[in-house]
């Protein structure tokens, strides 16, 4: 379990305003302090003080980096593939697709599962799966965790939820709420461990935590300084940090309690579009424009890994990983899916048959199947099965793509 | 590639790639917008046409028409994103070009013209194998995505932008023509390269590229004489280049044009979705709000406990090893993977109020504290240790708390208050036991209930719990009852026969919203039992 917030204390009076306030743990001069949101906005906008110019702030920020990359490179005393080095490599991989659907008039831009494990929602570009949304680009679905309702937004700027009935016939639309109002598109959305929280990113910078119920703004985040392309809750016990990735190559790890930025992770070299925690919480990979797919620790507060091959130049769309945390699947933008081996950092698959960009790939709850949705207007789920090494020997036809 | 630079040169005439035209966003325009802004600004004019506005509203005309684009579509985002796999491409294709090391290229003859630098779709592949040490597959693959981006054109079957791994005839297109990032394919162009070619052979354009000709001479019609005027000029430099270097210049421009103007149930692989907000080639303004925000960031950061790699990422080994063989994609999963045998078992075994939990189940309930939490079943196996232990109320505590947490803010004060005398007043039914400190603050808090009041509370009671109640649950008879009763279904075998019947006989589940009825109606049984017996418990302690 990696969440730094545990301790710290989150809500109380702010040492500087007094008022009772949710509170950020920033250290000034080197002591420590709780300042509420805006008593920190307010002090990082004074304008330079007596003494100071740019120059000085400069020197100081680089400084405090130095000092990081020191303390850092102290604790760095193993590579992952060094750690992972008695364990056993994976064989090939025996896969097939198991349903293709074709449902979707226009490209596929967001896929979730739901929480039975065999039901999925979808959204594109013109028309979402059920419901016909009224804009045009839907860039976000989330199924509720309860099953009962979706949420999902894009260029209309707002996230709305559809509560689900059983009756096929019933006009979805005429229940929807709008929950979440951005300002500019939005890029992605989830509900937290009930159906009664949504949290969304949208491409003016910000995140934000919603009420479903009254619509109310609970937390904002603000850190990003481009658009914010993809979010994902920890999905570890005190469950309270989510991590977005961005067009500005950042990687932010937030406080759901605060709004306080708690880690950033600035070492991509183009757009991260996708962001994916690790199964035990401790560590979350990302996917981005510069076709390098990146695990990065997050108690170490590095990065560990680089998925990338020379002959990957497009970028990765969506990752995902298994159960285990053993496999990163990556859709990328040159219509293929990579599975990569996440402890040994070597590709293990490369699986084709889409005929566009693939925008999403995500694991089933259970782990038994994944799910590929693409701009080739199709979703394919399949199935899978690393042999071990020794079986690869018996096993003389061994494909590495997808039958339709 | 010295003759692709005397193009170059010679095309000054063109005009430049970034005129500063904002027509780009005609296109988005309803037809019928487009008159109506237009019928708002028209007065009387001379030259007046059906359906397009007057040449002297013009400059009138561009103002309603980008007001309304703005009222109606615009919020700002108008960047072209990074598109970093092109500089890469760029690089790749300058090699293959490489006299010496690269694709091997020849001299074509056609139509009484001689084509040079023509390459053969088997040696494209053949030298992306070596030279990225791929197989076959994949490096048609990554051909196909360069001649969909445009940067090799195919000479036959221009319309189709795939690599054909055969005799197929390429050629790679000049650099003026490849594509991007920072500069979009302009309808300007289009129109005079169309033009071109209607004007040079009426007949010659296909179907599609005379219904988007004809659209464009609407929307631009206002510059159409300019654009007449181009096409003729250029038509004019071109006749003084000689013939196969006018030929392979035909070739360049169609293959740039299907590129950016997909034919019609194709699609472009210049398409990237939605226009960024930020621009991305802008850099963030260094101001002392900019640095000041890093400093406190950084101090922050330095501050933060860290961990050595070696236990971090052991960590991380640890548990990958552990859960490898719950991993469906790397232990089979028994008895049958659903999706590959059609057979609903599986999921059927692994319900949340089943019966009797599978053996891997169980084993994945000692792997850690939340691992049992977290499922149902388990959650109920543990209820049922605690029941017997007369400790219910920490486990029942965590779990109000969790709903206070993620519920409904409406709900918060009602539940706030129900907690707190259920489990925090002096003498409550399900009082909880932890330290002075923390109790003091929560009630303090209460007194203000908000979504986080329970926090500490709440940590201290699942860190009590994990500590110790977890692992002596562990060794209890209630723990080691279930792991012996637990079922380890064997795996089935079907024949192909009986895996078509499974397919036959596929049936959706049940509905996520009856499952979740279910699951409400049991935990308002489980809980409204514990408080009566408590009350009962009490009772008769006064008595």
């Amino acid at each position: 379990m990696c969440d730094h917030t545990f301790v710290a204390i989150t809500f109380g009076p702010c040492d500087s305003c007094t008022l009772n306030k949710p509170l950020m743990n920033i250290y000034l001069q080197n002591e420590p302090v709780n300042y509420c949101s805006l008593c920190v906005e307010m002090m990082a906008c004074q304008g330079l003080t007596q003494g100071e110019n740019l120059a000085s702030l400069k020197a100081e920020s680089e400084g405090l980096k130095l000092r990081l990359e020191e303390e850092r490179a102290k604790l760095h005393d193993v590579e992952l593939h060094q750690a992972a080095e008695k364990v056993e490599p994976l064989g090939q991989l025996v896969t097939k697709a198991r349903r293709s659907l074709k449902g979707h008039g226009n490209k596929v831009l967001c896929t979730d599962w739901c929480r039975d494990k065999r039901r999925l929602v979808s959204s594109s570009q013109v028309t979402e799966h059920a419901v016909t949304m009224p804009c045009t680009w839907v860039m976000a679905c989330a199924y509720a965790p309860s099953g009962c309702a979706i949420a999902c937004g894009g260029l209309d700027n707002k996230c709305s939820v559809y509560p689900l009935s059983l009756d096929k016939n019933e006009n979805l639309s005429a229940k929807k709420k709008s929950v979440a109002m951005h300002t500019n598109y939005l890029s992605a959305c989830s509900f937290t461990n009930s159906d009664m929280q949504i949290l969304t990113s949208s491409g003016d910078g910000t995140c934000a935590l919603w009420d479903v119920e009254s619509g109310q703004l609970l937390q904002s985040f603000h850190g990003h300084s481009a658009d914010v392309l993809s979010l994902d809750l920890a999905p570890s016990e005190t469950g309270n940090t989510f991590v977005s990735g961005g067009c500005d190559k950042k990687a932010n790890v937030w406080d759901m309690r605060s709004g306080q930025n708690i880690q950033s992770f600035e070492t991509h070299e183009s757009d991260i579009n996708s962001v994916k925690y690790y199964p035990s919480g401790d560590a979350f990979a990302t996917g981005s424009d510069d076709a390098t797919c990146r695990l990065y620790d997050l108690r170490a507060d590095r990065e560990v890994a680089i998925y990338s091959k020379e002959s990957i130049i497009f970028g990765a769309s969506s990752v995902d990983f298994s159960i285990s945390g053993r496999l990163l699947f990556a859709g990328y933008n040159d219509y293929t899916i990579n599975v990569w081996d996440v402890l040994k950092g070597t590709r293990v698959s490369i699986l084709f048959g889409h005929e566009n960009r693939v925008s999403t790939v995500r694991v089933s709850p259970d782990g038994t199947a994944f799910c590929s949705g693409s701009w080739d207007h199709t979703l394919r789920v399949r199935t899978g099965r690393y042999l071990s090494l020794s079986d690869t020997h018996t096993h003389t036809h061994t494909h590495t793509h997808s039958l339709t | 590639m010295s003759k692709h630079s005397k193009f170059q040169t010679a095309l000054c005439s063109r005009p430049p790639r970034r005129s500063t035209i904002t027509w780009a966003f005609l296109p988005l325009l309803h037809q019928a917008e487009v008159n109506a802004s237009a019928r708002r600004s028209t007065t009387s004019s001379s030259r007046h046409q059906s359906g397009s506005p007057p040449v002297g509203a013009h400059v009138h005309f561009e103002k309603t028409v980008k007001m309304t684009i703005k009222l109606i579509r615009d919020h700002g985002q108008h960047y072209r994103p990074r598109m970093a796999c092109l500089k890469k491409v760029e690089a790749l294709v300058i090699e293959m070009q490489d006299p010496k090391s690269g694709v091997k290229s020849f001299e074509q003859k056609r139509n009484a013209t001689s084509i040079p630098h023509v390459i053969a779709g088997q040696d494209i592949t053949a030298w992306i194998t070596s030279h990225m040490t791929v197989d076959a597959q994949e490096a048609q693959a990554l051909g196909t995505m360069l001649v969909a981006y445009g940067f090799i054109y195919p000479l036959q079957d221009p319309k189709t932008l795939i690599l054909r791994p055969d005799g197929s005839l390429y050629r790679c297109q000049t650099p003026y023509f490849w594509p991007a990032q920072k500069w979009k394919a302009q309808d300007t162009d289009y129109a005079i390269y169309l033009a071109k070619r209607n004007i040079r052979k009426k007949g010659i354009l296909d179907q599609y590229e005379q219904e988007r000709y004809r659209k464009l001479h609407k929307w631009l019609n206002h510059k159409w004489d300019f654009i007449v005027n181009q096409a003729k000029e250029q038509t004019r430099a071109g006749k003084a280049r000689m013939k196969s270097d006018r030929v392979v210049f035909s070739y360049q421009e169609r293959a740039y044009w299907i590129v950016h103007r997909p034919p019609p149930q194709t699609h472009s692989a210049m398409d990237y979705g939605v226009d960024r907000l930020i621009d991305p080639n802008a850099e963030e303004e260094k101001n002392s709000y900019y640095y000041r925000r890093i400093i406190i960031f950084r101090q922050q950061a330095i501050m933060r406990s860290k961990v050595k790699s070696t236990v971090s990422l052991g960590a991380l080994v640890k548990h990958t090893m552990t859960y490898q063989s719950h991993d469906p994609f790397l232990t089979p999963c028994l008895p049958s993977n659903p999706w590959q045998t059609d057979d609903d078992t599986y999921w059927a075994l692994n319900m949340p109020d089943v019966d009797l939990p599978t053996k891997m189940t169980v084993e994945r309930w000692s792997y850690g504290f939340y691992e049992l939490l977290r499922d149902p079943r388990g959650r109920a196996d543990f209820r049922l240790f605690l029941k017997k232990e007369f400790s219910g109320e920490n486990l029942a505590f965590w779990e109000a708390a969790e709903e206070l947490k993620w519920g409904a803010a409406s709900a918060i004060s009602e539940k706030a208050e129900t907690i707190f005398k259920t489990f925090l007043a002096p003498g409550a039914p399900c009082w909880i036991n932890i330290d002075g400190r923390t109790m003091g603050l929560t009630v303090k808090g209460l007194q203000h209930p908000h979504r986080h009041v329970l926090d500490a509370a709440q940590n201290h009671i699942f860190m009590l719990m994990k500590k110790d109640t977890f692992y002596r649950y562990l060794k209890s008879p209630v723990y080691k009852d279930i792991q012996k009763k637990a079922i380890s279904p064997a795996p089935h075998n079907f024949t192909d026969a009986q895996l078509e019947q499974n397919a036959r006989n596929r049936k959706p589940g049940l509905y996520p919203s009856v499952t979740w009825q279910r699951q409400q109606k049991e935990k308002v049984r489980t809980t409204t039992l514990i408080d009566i017996k408590k009350l009962m418990a009490n009772k008769l302690d006064r008595q």
